[in-house]
């Protein structure tokens, strides 16, 4: 059973050239129900486009992106919006905003034409609220935030969508070691908790094998490989998409893959031992 | 970084006060005049004329002519432009996501002004409505300017924020140098520049109940529309990408939102000129009041620019009796401190 499919998905942007390649060529891709699929690749391979085509906000230009089965381009913008979530990358931030009137802008796919929220939307936003664990932040500014508790927030803003697919563009991008970790573990506890299909694009391949079940790997727009982290964090394939040498071992404690980055001043040296 | 815990007043509150408010600034305005009118005449009046009330007339009956035909239209009109210029800012300030956006931010102050001063210049005699040809025309060209933005700012069905700003502010240029060049070529055009330099500046010109009854009409209908926007002027704020996600038809609500704006500021313009600073100011003051969400932010700023304006009209008779200030100066000197004032205590930082 699979929540979100990708398939043979080519994607590209209106007014980009036409004889330029498409951002994305052939993209198949699975997340089902309470799995973790971690998207790394390098700068430009198109994370982010892929991100895109799976909220419904882009058009793919070839096949089909399809949420339980049925054509994300059939949905609204507002029936796409309850069921699936983004946490974005960067965005402005609203000057004078409660963190609590913040999270209660993930209802607005359920907002009314001419009546307030309902309690249901309140007690999804008071959920949302808990289970990003900020709710000691509700009555604060969204302005005022450190940068790991407004990704907390924004966290918070979709879990009030509660919707069933989430995707998240680098949402660990500005935190310290301390913030990343705590984030992706929230991240997969609800994942567990209440069947969600998350769809990460991660740059720290560390985290993608820690914290995710399967990796795909995308170069230049193609999907490279997708599997297991130990399938896909290989130095062969990290060598072909990224161009950067780096040698794995396994992780001293939880056996996934540690991938150690060689710089390249030291090839030489390296291919001379080895 | 210290623990800001703050709370608001509640919405409906804040309204109901902003009400009271503004009631108080009409009958204080109403009364004020070469004839002086007392307020608790004024609300005895209003009562017997419009309820039935049979309240012993202790006032004379010129008096309550002055009242209905003279002073009435005139703070009433000045409520409307208030609210009207204020509801705009509301508007643009959220499309746009721009503190400095104001409701001629988009081309309509240039258009407003070319199409008046043609009003002028061509000497038709026409009304409709009890409109002359100088706000018909003004109306007109604001709308106008503001279709030429959002078409020259549209790229591949998309009208990018910072290209509308661009356009704007190029079309508001253009149009506002025509101006100055029918301005400079006076001495043939036989304009009359006192009225047209009191013009651009604002200042409230009623002289009939059909007016003012169109204009509540466009005002009202353009209001209750913004307000309807609420939630997708709400998730804008968060950028066009995440209002999308949101399930806002991002476009189209755009196009709406610039539409509604057009017919405020237009209806505005219309009444009262070309009157600055109020679209600017009330939406910021209202904003420290009952925070950015619209759903409170739209008519609360209507009630602030509706009482602003009418205390602001009535200084602008006030100030240097006979004279009448154009009530444009005045929104300036008085709201411009204010508002300085406002950003120093607030010592918010504004992100573009």
């Amino acid at each position: 059973m699979t929540a979100l499919e990708l398939r043979g998905i080519e994607a590209t942007y209106p007014g980009r050239s036409s004889s330029l390649k498409p951002v994305l060529a052939n993209v198949d891709l699975q997340v089902g129900p309470g799995e973790m699929l971690a998207l790394i690749g390098p700068n430009g391979s198109g994370k982010t486009t892929l991100l895109r085509v799976a909220s419904g906000g882009l058009q793919p230009s070839a096949g089909t992106a399809l949420l339980d089965g049925r054509d994300l381009t059939a949905l609204t913008a507002r029936e796409r919006a309850r069921h699936i979530a983004v946490v974005p990358q960067d965005g402005p931030i609203p000057n004078g905003l409660f963190v609590r009137e913040m999270v209660s802008l993930g209802r607005t796919p359920y907002s009314r034409l001419l009546l307030g929220p309902t309690l249901h939307d309140r007690q999804a936003v008071t959920w949302a609220l808990e289970a990003a664990g900020v709710e000691n932040l509700a009555e604060r500014f969204v302005d005022e935030l450190s940068g790991g508790e407004r990704q907390r927030v924004i966290l918070a803003r979709a879990l009030a969508q509660q919707a069933r697919v989430l995707l998240l563009d680098e949402p660990t991008a500005n935190l310290d070691l301390h913030h990343q970790v705590a984030m992706l573990e929230l991240v997969r506890g609800l994942c567990r908790e209440r069947g969600l299909a998350v769809l990460t694009a991660v740059h720290d391949l560390q985290l993608a094998a820690l914290f995710y079940d399967r990796v795909a790997l995308l170069s230049a727009g193609q999907l490279v490989s997708q599997g297991s982290p130990e399938a896909v964090l290989t130095a062969p394939l990290l060598l072909e998409a990224f161009g950067q040498r780096v040698v794995l071992s396994a992780h001293p404690t939880h056996g996934v893959p540690l991938v150690a980055l060689v710089p390249n001043g030291n090839a030489r040296r390296l291919t001379a031992s080895g | 970084m210290a623990a800001r815990a703050a709370r608001r007043p509640p919405g409906p509150l804040v309204l109901g006060g902003l009400s009271v408010l503004l009631v108080a600034s009409l009958l204080f305005a109403a009364a004020f005049g070469a004839v002086q009118l007392r307020p608790d005449d004024l609300v005895r009046m209003t009562l017997n004329h419009l309820f039935g009330a049979r309240f012993e007339p202790t006032w004379r009956p010129q008096d309550e002519a002055i009242f209905f035909a003279i002073r009435l239209p005139r703070v009433a009109g000045a409520a409307i432009v208030g609210a009207a210029l204020a509801s705009a800012g509301v508007l643009f300030q959220g499309l746009l996501r721009n503190p400095l956006a104001d409701p001629y931010a988009l081309g309509v102050s240039g258009g407003a002004a070319l199409g008046g001063a043609l009003g002028f210049l061509l000497s038709l005699s026409f009304t409709f409505l009890g409109f002359s040809p100088v706000p018909i025309l003004a109306f007109a060209g604001a709308l106008i300017a503001m279709s030429l933005v959002y078409t020259l700012a549209r790229v591949g069905g998309r009208a990018p924020i910072v290209t509308l700003l661009l356009a704007g502010f190029a079309v508001s240029a253009i149009m506002g140098y025509a101006v100055s060049f029918l301005l400079i070529l006076n001495d043939r055009l036989q304009l009359n520049l006192p009225r047209v330099y009191g013009w651009l500046l604002g200042g409230i010109s009623v002289t009939q109940w059909s007016q003012l009854g169109l204009a509540l009409i466009m005002v009202g209908v353009a209001l209750g529309g913004g307000w309807l926007l609420r939630h997708s002027l709400d998730a804008l704020s968060l950028g066009e990408e995440s209002a999308q996600q949101l399930g806002i038809a991002v476009e189209s609500d755009k196009r709406l939102v610039i539409v509604l704006g057009s017919i405020l500021t237009g209806a505005a313009v219309a009444l009262g000129g070309l009157i600055g600073f109020v679209g600017l100011f009330a939406p910021h003051v209202t904003r420290t009041i009952v925070g950015p969400r619209h759903t409170w932010l739209l008519p609360a700023a209507a009630l602030v620019g509706a009482a602003f304006l009418v205390l602001a009209d009535l200084l602008a008779r006030a100030i240097l009796p006979p004279t009448e200030v154009p009530v444009g100066i005045l929104t300036a000197f008085v709201g411009g401190p204010f508002f300085l004032w406002l950003l120093r205590r607030e010592r918010r930082e504004y992100r573009l």
